[in-house]
């Protein structure tokens, strides 16, 4: 299990921030990503591999409107 | 004596000179005023109470308002007013954004008053010409246009002839008819609205500017509330206005210096980001449509759903294909984020003005979500099609989207029947009868007559006249003080439950869009939290209403730092921009804090305006339940796991054996007593009783206790 925008998130062994994006269906083109409060910038996603128990934040910046 | 206009060829009912003036600070210190039943014109000052409490732009509209009529006016009694203001920042070319108009009439939909902005050069020209605000009051006895020349220093009423009211033609016509030559339109901006408007309560004004490029008008709405509506009540065909010569430096600032460097730092940022941000410039805000369908917001078949497996029909891409390219199109100077897309050469293919081709401004996202996913039709030339003609007749497409979708709604349960609706077959996806129903609004004829008065008064007569469940209707009828709801999915967002509900005109997101901080990142789990941004983000989008502002320039881009700072939703930088520049405008020393301040003090002068003609209470912001949660099996049945998950795990509530019935039920007893909750932690916040009524104490603090205020605070505490 990870937390995810401080809720409970399924979590498998290798899952990089990309895949859990594209498990989420997080398709908002202006999302800031932090891992245990660090920053993921985009070119990191494939890359970066979360832990179990990490803290991820997936924080949609608002538009529209 | 009646003379002649030697230009139109119109007689003149009235002709009025005026001193040009100075702007100064971004204010002309005067006033407009014109009563079109009795011809009467005259300038009015501005005080330093109007300029220091209300700011401009809404604020000042508001206040004339307040003056202009009593708690028993309704809105097409003559002392009724339209008002329109820019605001002190209105008009300066530098920051993209700056040249909005605010209207403020008293709602023909909630009996109230309404506020709407629109782009396009109205607002800034009058403040050239003149003046920071112009009030229109009275009724004509026949059709009139008002003309301001904002060079020459006049005014004139004259008679309207054979002009239709159509607004692709109307404001073309005048257009041409008031501009010395082809290089002179550029120098006309025409308000009017369309057929729609005189058969309908939910009619919109149309602003034309004139596109040098496609030497053609273009349109921008000042769209809620049925301002339209009030206008063509009042007989007022359009209100034309002339300026020739604007230039950076018209507002003249104190700090014009401030003004470029601010702006030019935008500029950058729109070039730099844009396309890897929001793509506002290559579609426009059509850009969220397929966004809003993954994260099941996109609201489908009357808000039942939030995502539809045609949406890829209407998604962003298959509109670019159909948007004039390579021309990112501004509502105003300067505006570099560019937004206002059109499609050109759209053959038309129903209606009085079927086989033409036209250009279509739009589409925005309300239009494709309203006009297409809520009402079931994903054919994008039909979406284009119903958006060219809500514009041209006057109609607001939110409005008409929201209303349709409840109407079809009604037809699959059998409420409404093709007798009853005079042979529409009005089912989810029926893009035929969807245009017929919008024809038939344009003439106030057959069910186009009943549709058009809005959901609010269809509810009471599909209750009279067929018997429908009136607690059914009041559940699925999404409207609240009567305005229909603009086009996102609440449900499953408390805090934008809140900032629908919550608000002063009605359900219209301009206030507060919190769903994807509440519901996707969970940045807003408490009530306190909750109630936080819904202070802070209302008050902080109403100072764009009192300054002539857009919107999207502040959220729709985002510095490649931003997020960095500590508040990224709020986007710091963008906030002090604005500090900077209205204290370059004006001259004044403001902070964030004080800018919300400034909101603050107009914000609470509407709520007591709303409690003065007898609405802005608890009771009043009250949700229908279709925007908090299932009201139908199929509905709690699209979302089943989510729901029993949640009755569970919130209510520790055992759905093993339950039928769907009941577990709606004990859903619904959940979600409506949250609603309440936030509610009481909102008010509070606010400075609000309970009841919802600004308290005495809050108005000292904001150092608005106006005697008038005060008297009907106290009466209603
Ligand atoms: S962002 Fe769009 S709507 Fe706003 S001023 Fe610019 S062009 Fe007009």
């Amino acid at each position: 299990m990870i937390k995810l925008n401080n809720r409970e998130c399924e979590w498998q062994e290798g899952l990089t921030v990309q895949e859990l994006l594209k498990l989420k269906t997080f398709t908002y083109p202006r999302i800031i990503v932090y891992v245990n409060d660090k920053i993921i910038s985009p070119e990191d996603y494939a890359s970066t591999i979360i832990e179990d128990g990490d803290k991820v934040k997936a924080i949609h910046l608002m538009a529209g409107g | 004596m009646e003379l002649e206009n030697n230009q139109t060829g119109q007689p003149f009912l009235k002709e009025y000179s005026y001193d040009l003036g100075v702007l100064d600070r971004g204010y002309t210190n005067r006033t407009l005023y014109i009563n079109v039943g009795s011809y009467k014109i005259k300038e009015k000052p501005v005080t330093p109470l109007m300029k220091d409490k209300f700011i401009g732009g809404k604020g000042f509209g508001l206040y004339y308002l307040w003056q202009a009529v009593t708690e028993s006016t309704k809105w097409n009694d003559p002392e009724n007013e339209i008002i329109i203001s820019s605001g002190p920042v209105g008009g300066i070319t530098q920051y993209p954004g700056s040249g909005k108009s605010l209207v403020v009439t008293l709602s023909p939909l909630t009996n109230m008053p309404i506020d709407s902005n629109a782009g396009g050069y109205f607002g800034p020209f009058l403040k050239f010409a003149g003046f920071d605000a112009i009030e229109l009051q009275g009724k004509a006895d026949k059709d009139v246009i008002i003309f301001i020349d904002g060079n020459k220093g006049t005014i004139s009423i004259e008679e309207a002839h054979g002009e239709t009211s159509d607004t692709h033609i109307l404001g073309g016509q005048l257009t041409e008819k008031y501009a010395d030559n082809e290089e002179d339109r550029r120098n006309i901006a025409v308000i009017s609205t369309g057929s729609g408007a005189e058969h309908t309560n939910i009619g919109l004004l149309n602003f034309t500017f004139y596109d040098v490029r496609r030497k053609g008008i273009r349109l921008k709405q000042a769209g809620r509330g049925g301002i339209g509506t009030v206008f063509r009540d009042k007989h007022i065909k359009a209100v034309v206005i002339k300026f020739a010569g604007v230039k950076g430096n018209l507002n003249h600032p104190v700090d014009q210096l401030t003004l470029n460097k601010t702006g030019i730092k935008l500029h950058k940022e729109i070039h730099d980001l844009d396309n890897a941000q929001n793509r506002m410039r290559k579609i426009g805000t059509a850009n969220i449509i397929e966004v809003m369908d993954q994260y099941d917001l996109l609201p489908t078949h009357n808000y039942k759903f939030g995502a539809h497996k045609d949406t890829f029909k209407i998604a962003s891409d298959v509109f670019i294909s159909k948007v004039t390219q390579n021309s990112p199109d501004g509502c105003w100077h300067g505006c570099s984020m560019a937004c206002a897309k059109a499609a050109d050469h759209f053959e038309l293919k129903t209606g009085p003005y079927k086989g033409q081709k036209v250009t279509i401004d739009g589409p925005e996202y309300e239009n494709a979500a309203g006009l297409g996913s809520n009402c079931g039709i994903f054919d994008p030339d039909a979406i284009l099609e119903l958006n060219f003609y809500c514009d041209t007749y006057g109609i607001d497409t939110i409005s008409y989207a929201t209303l349709t979708a409840f109407v079809m709604e009604c037809y699959e349960n059998g409420i409404l029947n093709q007798e009853r609706t005079g042979g529409l077959e009005l089912n989810f996806g029926n893009t035929e009868a969807s245009l017929e129903l919008l024809h038939q609004m344009s003439q106030g004829v057959g069910f186009g007559k009943i549709a058009g008065l809005g959901i609010r008064k269809m509810k009471a007569y599909l209750a009279k006249e067929f018997g429908a469940d009136p607690q059914f209707l009041f559940d699925i009828g999404m409207e609240q003080k009567g305005l229909e709801f603009s086009e996102y999915l609440p449900k499953e967002s408390l805090a934008q439950q809140g900032g629908y509900g919550l608000t002063n005109k009605g359900p219209q997101h301009d206030e507060a869009w919190l769903i994807f901080m509440d519901m996707v990142n969970n940045q807003i789990p408490t009530f306190e939290d909750k109630a936080e941004a819904l202070h802070y983000y209302p008050m902080f989008r109403t100072w764009f209403g009192l300054n002539g502002l857009c919107k999207l320039p502040w959220n729709d881009i985002a510095p490649a730092d931003n997020k960095l700072t500590d508040e990224p939703a709020k986007i710091p930088e963008h906030v002090q921009n604005y500090v900077d520049i209205f204290n370059a405008v004006t001259g004044k020393a403001i902070d964030k804090h004080e800018l919300i301040r400034q909101s603050e003090r107009v914000y609470n002068f509407q709520r007591i305006f709303n409690i003065r003609m007898g609405f802005g209470k608890r009771v009043h912001d009250k949700l229908p339940y279709r925007a908090m949660g299932p009201v139908t099996v199929e509905e709690y049945v699209s979302r089943q796991e989510r729901y029993d998950k949640q009755l569970t795990e919130l209510l520790d509530y055992d759905t093993t054996g339950k039928s769907t019935e009941e577990k709606i039920k004990v859903m619904r007893d959940y979600r409506e007593s949250q609603y309440e909750k936030l509610t009481d932690a909102v008010y509070k916040r606010r400075g609000w009783t309970m009841d919802g009524v600004p308290t005495v104490e809050k108005l000292r603090e904001l150092e608005m206790d106006l005697p008038e205020l005060l008297e009907v605070v106290e009466k209603n505490m």
